[in-house]
C-alpha cells in the first residue's frame, strides 16, 4: 500500500512476504516480529492457517462420512467421492505393493496442499488488512509460500521414504544394495574385487545424492511455484494504488483488474496442478521405496 | 497499513473472480456431481427393480406351480375315472359275451344232440327193418312198408 506515500512498492512487497513470528529473545521474553536468524522462531500465520485449514478437512471429510449414504448421495458426499476415487486410483495405478497407509497420505496430501494453495486466491490484501485493524502488523496468508510449511511436509515424506526403505530392502539392502551398487554396478563391469570400495563410494554419493534431492526438489517446488504466485499477485496489486489518481491511475487500476483477474485463472491451474504433482510425487517415491531393483 | 484503493481494485478484481468462477469452473464441477447422482440413483433405482421384478417372479412361480400342481391332480382324477369307466364297461362286454356264446353253444350243442338222436333213430331203424328182414326172409319194400317204417321210427 503506497497511499500517501507512506510506504514505497520495495516497501508493500517486504511487507506482504513477512511472516507473523513469534520466538524467545536472549532473556527468554517472549517478542514479536523481530526474529530474523533466530532458527526456533514460529511463524504463527502460517501455523494458524495450515492447522486451521488441516482441521477444516479434518471436518468436512468427517461430517460427510458421518453423513455418508448409501443410497443416492448428497452434493458434498457425491463430491468428496469423486475426489477420494480419484486419489485412490491414482494411488492404485502407480503405488503396486500393499501398504494402507498410501492412498489415506496421498488423500491427505493433495486436499490439504490444495487448500493451503487456494489461500493464494483471495486478494493479497484482505486478510492482512484484517489483522492491521486487529492489531496484528504482519499476516501472510498462504501457508504454502511459506518454506518451512513445504519443507516439513516433504520431509516428512521423506521420513517415510527411509522408513519403508528400511523396512523392505533392511538396512544392508537399502544402503549396499541401492546406495552403492547402482547405477554403476561393479559385478556387472567385471571391476576387480579391489576397486569395488572405490566404485561403491562414487555410486553412494551419486545415489545420496539423488535420495536427498527428492525431499528438496518436492518441497522447493511447492514453494517456488506458489510464491512466485503470491508474488505476481502483491506486484498487480501495486498497479491500484493510484486508482483515483488522475486518468493514467485509473487505466493502470483497471489494466490491474484485468491482470489480477487472468493470474487468478491461470492460479486456478497452478494450484490444483502443485498439489497433484506433490502428491502423485509423494506416491511415487513411497512405491520405489517398496520395490526392489 | 490503511484502507486505500489497493483493497477496492482487489475486491473488484475478486468479485470479477469470483463471478468467472460461478460462470465456467462451478457448472461443470456441479454437472460432473450431479451426474454421479444420478448415476448412483439409476443404479439404486435398477437394482431395487430388479429385487421388486424378483419377488413378483417368485410369486408368479409359486402360483404357476400350484396351478400345475392342480391340473396334475385333476388329470390324474380323470384318468382314474376314465380307466374305472373303462374297465366296466370291458367287464360288461365281457359278461355279454361270454352270454352270448354259453347261448350259443348250447344251442349247438342241443342241436347236436337232435340230430345225433336222429341219426340214432334211423339206424335203430333200419336195423330194425334188416333184422326183420332177415326174421322174415324175405325183402320189405321200402316204399310199401313207409308207414310201418315210420311208425317205428317214432316208437323207438
Amino acid at each position: 500500500m503506497a497511499s500517501e506515500g507512506a510506504k514505497t512498492s520495495a516497501e508493500y512487497i517486504q511487507h506482504h512476504l513477512k511472516n507473523l513470528q513469534v520466538c524467545q529473545d536472549e532473556s527468554g521474553n517472549w517478542i514479536w516480529n523481530h526474529c530474523s536468524g533466530n532458527f526456533w522462531a514460529i511463524n504463527v500465520d502460517s501455523m494458524i492457517f495450515s492447522v486451521g485449514l488441516g482441521l477444516f478437512l479434518a471436518w468436512l471429510f468427517s461430517r460427510a462420512a458421518k453423513k455418508a449414504t448409501t443410497g443416492r448421495p448428497g452434493k458434498m458426499q457425491a463430491f468428496i467421492e469423486i475426489v477420494i476415487d480419484f486419489v485412490n486410483s491414482s494411488v492404485k495405478g502407480t503405488f503396486h505393493g500393499t501398504n494402507a497407509l498410501i492412498a489415506p497420505l496421498a488423500l491427505t496430501i493433495v486436499t490439504w496442499v490444495f487448500m493451503m494453495n487456494l489461500m493464494d486466491l483471495i486478494p493479497v490484501d484482505w486478510l492482512p488488512w484484517i489483522a492491521h485493524a486487529a492489531g496484528v502488523e504482519y499476516l501472510k496468508v498462504v501457508p504454502s509460500t511459506d518454506p518451512n510449511i513445504t519443507f516439513a511436509m516433504s520431509i516428512s515424506v521423506f521420513i517415510l521414504i527411509l522408513f519403508y526403505s528400511f523396512k523392505n530392502k533392511g538396512v544392508g539392502g537399502f544402503i549396499v544394495g541401492e546406495l552403492m551398487m547402482n547405477p554403476l554396478n561393479p559385478k556387472d563391469l567385471g571391476v576387480p574385487k579391489i576397486l569395488w570400495p572405490l566404485v561403491c563410494a562414487f555410486n553412494f554419493i551419486l545415489e545420496s545424492v539423488a535420495l536427498l534431492a527428492k525431499p528438496l526438489s518436492l518441497s522447493l517446488r511447492l514453494f517456488g511455484n506458489m510464491y512466485a504466485g503470491e508474488l505476481m499477485f502483491i506486484l498487480i496489486a501495486l498497479l491500484f494504488a493510484s486508482f483515483f489518481a488522475g486518468v493514467a491511475g485509473a487505466v493502470l487500476g483497471l489494466g490491474g483488474i484485468v491482470l489480477h483477474m487472468l493470474w487468478a485463472i491461470f492460479h486456478i491451474l497452478i494450484v490444483t496442478l502443485q498439489a497433484y504433482i506433490f502428491m502423485m510425487l509423494t506416491i511415487v517415491y513411497l512405491s520405489q521405496a517398496h520395490e526392489a531393483h | 497499513m490503511d484502507l486505500n484503493a489497493t483493497l477496492i481494485g482487489q475486491t473488484i478484481a475478486m468479485i470479477v473472480f469470483v463471478w468467472f468462477c460461478m460462470k465456467f469452473v462451478w457448472p461443470p464441477l456441479m454437472g460432473m456431481i450431479e451426474e454421479r447422482q444420478i448415476e448412483i440413483a439409476d443404479g439404486l433405482a435398477a437394482a431395487d427393480k430388479g429385487a421388486r421384478s424378483l419377488e413378483l417372479a417368485e410369486v408368479e412361480k409359486t402360483k404357476m406351480l400350484d396351478q400345475a400342481r392342480g391340473q396334475a391332480r385333476e388329470i390324474i382324477e380323470q384318468a382314474n375315472t376314465r380307466a374305472g369307466g373303462i374297465v366296466n364297461e370291458a367287464r360288461t362286454t365281457a359278461d355279454q359275451e361270454r352270454e352270448r356264446i354259453l347261448v350259443s353253444a348250447r344251442a349247438e350243442v342241443e342241436q347236436e344232440v337232435n340230430r345225433a338222436r336222429e341219426e340214432l333213430r334211423r339206424q335203430v331203424a333200419e336195423i330194425a327193418v334188416d333184422g326183420a328182414r332177415k326174421i322174415i326172409g324175405r325183402e320189405i319194400n321200402a316204399a310199401t312198408h313207409r308207414d310201418l317204417l315210420d311208425n317205428l321210427a317214432r316208437e323207438i
